[in-house]
């Protein structure tokens, strides 16, 4: 099964969500019922294609697996290449599978042209999976730059008062990275001796002035998707402006692709700058976890405290990155991943309360749990999740970091390990203030508890949580494979 | 005297003498039927530039031929650019049609003016001597001074149009004053005979380079290229929407072959010179076209500015092909080649663009202000949807033509070197994106001031969705259009 040629799953995976996405368009919101439908059958199906990559996926192989090759632009040797490894597989799931939480959870909720709405996040779907298995780097940064078009309309169009102000911003920030990541791109192209391929300069040996110049402007672009301090201020205007089903996309998904970068562009193609930055880096996201940390704790707004949060935790992430050991990269994966599941369950359950009360102020709350309590539960898992409870999937990426960092400087690793503080207090106390005490006000006395629309949601989220929080082991066999080679392809100099 | 007279081929110039003789037909059909039955001239201009094209194709033979005395070439490029014009003119007049016919000035002479405008294109682009080429260019500028007047009455059109004609003019003049040095120093009108002086080293080169400083600003003033781009923003706005849209379009093909032929064919072995020149132009064009589009709450100057920093980036092509003399024919030709798609991609775009603007300008009302694109979405998804894609591809987004017109040109910049250019030009590009996000945001995020239904004719429905599907289809499949810019450009040069 592996790397066969004749694999079409990743081009489906890609493809059936943007062409699926047509229909709905053509539908439009004066035939709404058909087309809610037809969006959730496009989101399903697109989640199924996805799952014999899983399946068939060859945990031992090395190699790219689900390999497509096809000639693209053969006047610069450009080729639709597609393949996944233990790395990108994983984030195309969970691509797929949050963009069937998101339809639903758009269900009856936006109210203005809903088509588009539906048509933007599967093409968005789409796209995202393109840039995890492409293997060409025009084509990476084509699904890079496109998916910054959906992402752009979605905040703009549904977002809330100052959404024209965040999505502009959200735009012209990740431009800029993307931007001189282009240059260099079309530099390793001409150094290469005409290859785009990424496996391809994988091997390309690189001096070190080069290798610095290439590392700045990667760094550049992936830092301001991951985003890291102190180009993370895009995001919390992006988060708060955003509708649910745009804060979930982004938290879940569009920030992991700043950091997937660093682990299939940055770390293999230039490792020596990159491990003569690392300490810089490392400085970078000890900032991030401890100081935004304490940011978070200062918030009034709900999802902008869950969007410090997000900024913390892929702190976490960079961190385990550039350790360069087995687990400080595997538990950044894995937090990637658990992340995905929490901060998105996080920035849904924030919908559900604003759906009922319109307001996302923390103070405008209180005692939430009385008259929502089904709800109530559910929020407090996901809180608990995202304060890195053992037995939720928050727990084991942190605590797989916080080892890798104490394995490579155990001051390191005690500044790492802050975070499991600094996350139950705000999380928690939000929490506190949110959900418990008397009722605070008129609002909340009318909130209904959730609908079975939206216990679907947040029951099998709460269900992935947990699973992964107690197994992670297929999780882990998955990428295991991947991140040694890396590691050891990391470890030889290119100079 | 009448002994040395040798009839010339008349077979390469076969499209401009059909063309030519349609026009005079022309002039008696537009007499014959009045105003009621208009339609007729129209239809046979289209199908007069249709005839034109089908000629074209026919007579093309992947051949360099050289006819009246070497005054006129016919090779791929020019075919490939004369195509490219009548299908840029036939969008014009498709686009225009309605708007003109509500302002009564779909007049004959509108469809005459436009034919001759042609006709001066298509000689520039055979070109192959400095009279043909200034023939050709004064056979278009006349026709397009006149156009921008043709709204006799409005004192906008008629003060753009003297501004247009004062300075056309001394463009004209730096240009003829440029080649007539060229001619003293290297005694001929020929293109092909001034390239062997030049490689031979025959010419003093003092006198060349002065006659090149002119001939360059006299290009770039026709290219729009800073500092000669003062004409571009008055002339594009003050002009009716269907003229601006003529002059933004197919004239930049002519422009674009006079560049190639005078500078790449002609004066090769003057590369490192007029290179830096170029480099220097482009460099400006693209900081102060996008800096000062920003500022624009007119659509039509901001797609004038926008302009001049698209033709700074195509121009970037064409300084990056010679890295040292003997020229490397791969090189030159990969680099002249991305200017050439520059040019296809952003003529695309410009003539969709301005379509919008015309879809919008109905019942007498100028649809030029940005404030009447707010909430299109609501009013047409379709036509937002549209120009949501050419605005995207105008900043330079995957999946549409504009990145990879973007993309192959940076290549090529980067190859030659100039790498830090090419990080100015990028960064450049972000402010360009912003004024260009700011479109889509009034289409998208805004109420509409005006929600009357869109009513406009069919025609010019599918063209421009047309239109648009082709700035997306060739953004996701650009390779045909390249690998024949560059066959065009390989049987140029190679």
């Amino acid at each position: 099964m592996s790397s066969s040629s004749t694999s079409q799953l990743l081009s489906l995976a890609i493809w059936l969500p943007i062409l699926g996405a047509m229909p709905v368009l053509w539908l439009g919101s004066q035939r709404r019922i058909v087309m809610r439908w037809m969006a959730l059958a496009v989101a399903i199906a697109g989640f199924l294609v996805t799952l014999p990559l899983f399946i068939g996926f060859d945990n031992r192989e090395v190699a790219m697996q689900f390999v497509e090759h096809a000639p693209w632009i053969s006047r610069f040797n450009i080729f639709y290449h597609l393949g996944v490894d233990g790395i990108s597989m994983p984030f195309i799931l969970l691509n797929s599978f949050i963009t069937v939480l998101v339809v639903l959870a758009g269900w009856d909720v936006i109210e203005q042209k809903q088509a588009q709405y539906m048509g933007a996040f599967l093409i968005m779907s789409g796209l995202m999976n393109g840039i995890f298995s492409a293997l060409d780097g025009v084509l990476f940064y084509v699904f890079f730059e496109a998916s910054l078009i959906p992402m752009y309309l979605i905040i703009g169009v549904w977002g809330g008062p100052n959404r024209v102000y965040a999505a502009l911003k959200f735009f012209l920030y990740t431009l800029l990275g993307s931007l001189l990541m282009l240059v260099a791109l079309i530099w390793l192209f001409l150094e290469s001796g005409g290859s785009f391929n990424i496996l391809d300069w994988h091997q390309l040996p690189l001096g070190m002035p080069a290798q610095s110049l290439i590392f700045i402007a990667f760094l550049l672009s992936f830092a301001v998707k991951v985003p890291m301090w102190p180009v993370h201020t895009w995001l919390p205007d992006a988060h708060v402006e955003a509708p649910t089903g745009g804060s979930v996309v982004l938290a879940a998904i569009a920030l992991k692709l700043g950091a997937y970068g660093f682990l299939r562009f940055s770390l293999p193609i230039v490792p020596d700058a990159s491990h003569a930055m690392a300490p810089f880096m490392i400085t970078l996201s000890l900032i991030a976890v401890i100081y935004i940390g304490f940011v978070a704790l200062a918030q009034s707004d709900m999802k902008k405290l869950v969007a410090y949060s997000s900024i913390s935790h892929m702190g976490f992430v960079t961190l385990g990155f550039f350790m360069f050991n087995t687990l400080g990269i595997e538990g950044a994966l894995m937090q990637m991943i658990s992340h995905g599941f929490v901060s998105g369950a996080m920035f849904l359950c924030i919908g559900v309360m604003y759906d009922r009360v319109h307001s996302r102020q923390i103070a405008d709350y209180g005692g939430v749990v009385n008259t929502m309590p089904k709800f109530a539960a559910f929020f407090l898992l996901f809180s608990m999740a995202n304060a890195g409870l053992p037995a939720t999937s928050g727990f084991v990426g942190e605590f797989m970091v916080i080892l890798g960092a104490v394995k490579y400087n155990f001051w390191i690793g005690f500044a790492a390990a802050t975070t499991l503080i600094m996350g139950a207090a705000y999380t928690l106390w939000m929490y506190k203030r949110v959900a418990f005490g008397e009722i605070g006000n008129h609002h909340v006395a009318e909130m209904q508890d959730i609908n079975s629309r939206e216990f679907l949601i947040l029951g099998i989220l709460a269900v992935a949580v947990l699973a992964m929080g107690v197994y992670p082991f297929p999780f882990t066999e998955v990428m295991h494979t991947t991140v040694e080679n890396l590691l050891n392809h990391v470890a030889q100099s290119k100079l | 005297m009448l002994d040395n007279f040798v009839t010339p081929d008349l077979y390469p110039a076969a499209p401009e003498l059909f063309l030519v003789t349609m026009a005079m037909v022309l002039i008696f059909v537009d007499l014959a039927f009045g105003e009621a039955r208009r339609w007729i001239v129209g239809a046979l201009t289209v199908a007069t530039l249709v005839g034109a094209a089908v000629i074209t194709v026919l007579t093309a033979d992947g051949q360099s031929t050289l006819t009246f005395s070497n005054l006129f070439a016919d090779d791929p490029l020019a075919d490939f650019l004369k195509l490219l014009t009548y299908l840029s003119v036939i969008m014009v007049i498709i686009y225009g049609r309605g708007y003109l016919a509500e302002r009564g000035l779909d007049k004959g002479e509108y469809y005459l003016l436009v034919l001759f405008a042609t006709l001066g294109m298509m000689v520039m682009i055979s070109a192959a001597s400095f009279v043909t080429l200034y023939l050709g260019l004064e056979l278009l500028s006349l026709s397009l001074y006149a156009l921008v007047a043709i709204d006799r009455d409005s004192v906008r059109s008629t003060e753009a149009a003297m501004k247009y004609f004062v300075l056309g003019s001394m463009a004209s003049g730096l240009l003829l004053y440029g080649m007539s040095m060229l001619y003293g120093a290297t005694g001929t009108l020929e293109i092909n005979g001034v390239a062997q002086a030049v490689m031979q080293m025959q010419a003093p080169k003092a006198i060349m380079v002065f006659g090149l400083v002119f001939t360059v600003a006299g290009i770039a003033f026709k290219l729009g290229l800073a500092p000669f781009h003062m004409w571009i923003p008055d002339v594009y706005h003050g002009a009716p929407t269907p003229i601006t849209l003529l002059i933004g379009s197919a004239p930049k093909f002519a422009a674009f072959a006079m560049t190639i032929r005078l500078l790449v064919y002609g004066l090769l072995g003057l590369a490192i010179e007029w290179q830096k020149m170029m480099l220097i132009m482009a460099v400006i064009s693209i900081g102060l076209g996008n800096l000062a589009a920003v500022a624009q709450t007119n659509l039509k100057r901001m797609l004038a500015y926008s302009a001049i920093s698209h033709m700074g980036f195509m121009v970037l092509g064409l300084a990056s092909g010679i890295l040292s003399l003997p020229a490397n024919p791969y090189v030159a030709v990969s680099a002249y080649s991305a200017s050439l798609y520059y040019m296809v991609a952003y003529v695309l775009m410009s003539l969709g663009a301005f379509g919008v603007i015309l879809l919008l300008s109905r019942n007498g009302h100028e649809a030029e202000n940005l404030e009447d694109f707010k909430g299109l979405n609501q009013r047409s998804p379709v036509f937002a949807a549209v120009m949501l894609m050419l605005m995207f591809s105008m900043a330079g987004i995957p999946f549409f033509i504009g990145f990879f017109a973007k993309f192959s040109v940076l290549l090529t910049l980067i190859f030659a070197g100039h790498t830090v250019i090419a990080i100015a030009a990028v960064m450049f590009s972000l402010v360009g994106a912003f004024y260009y996000l700011r479109v889509v945001k009034l289409m998208y995020f805004d109420a509409p001031l005006d929600t009357a239904p869109l009513r406009c004719n069919l025609d010019l429905r599918i063209v421009l969705i047309a239109n648009g599907i082709a700035v997306a289809w060739l953004g996701m499949f650009p390779d045909s259009v390249m690998v024949y810019c560059h066959e065009v450009m390989l049987s140029l040069i190679g």
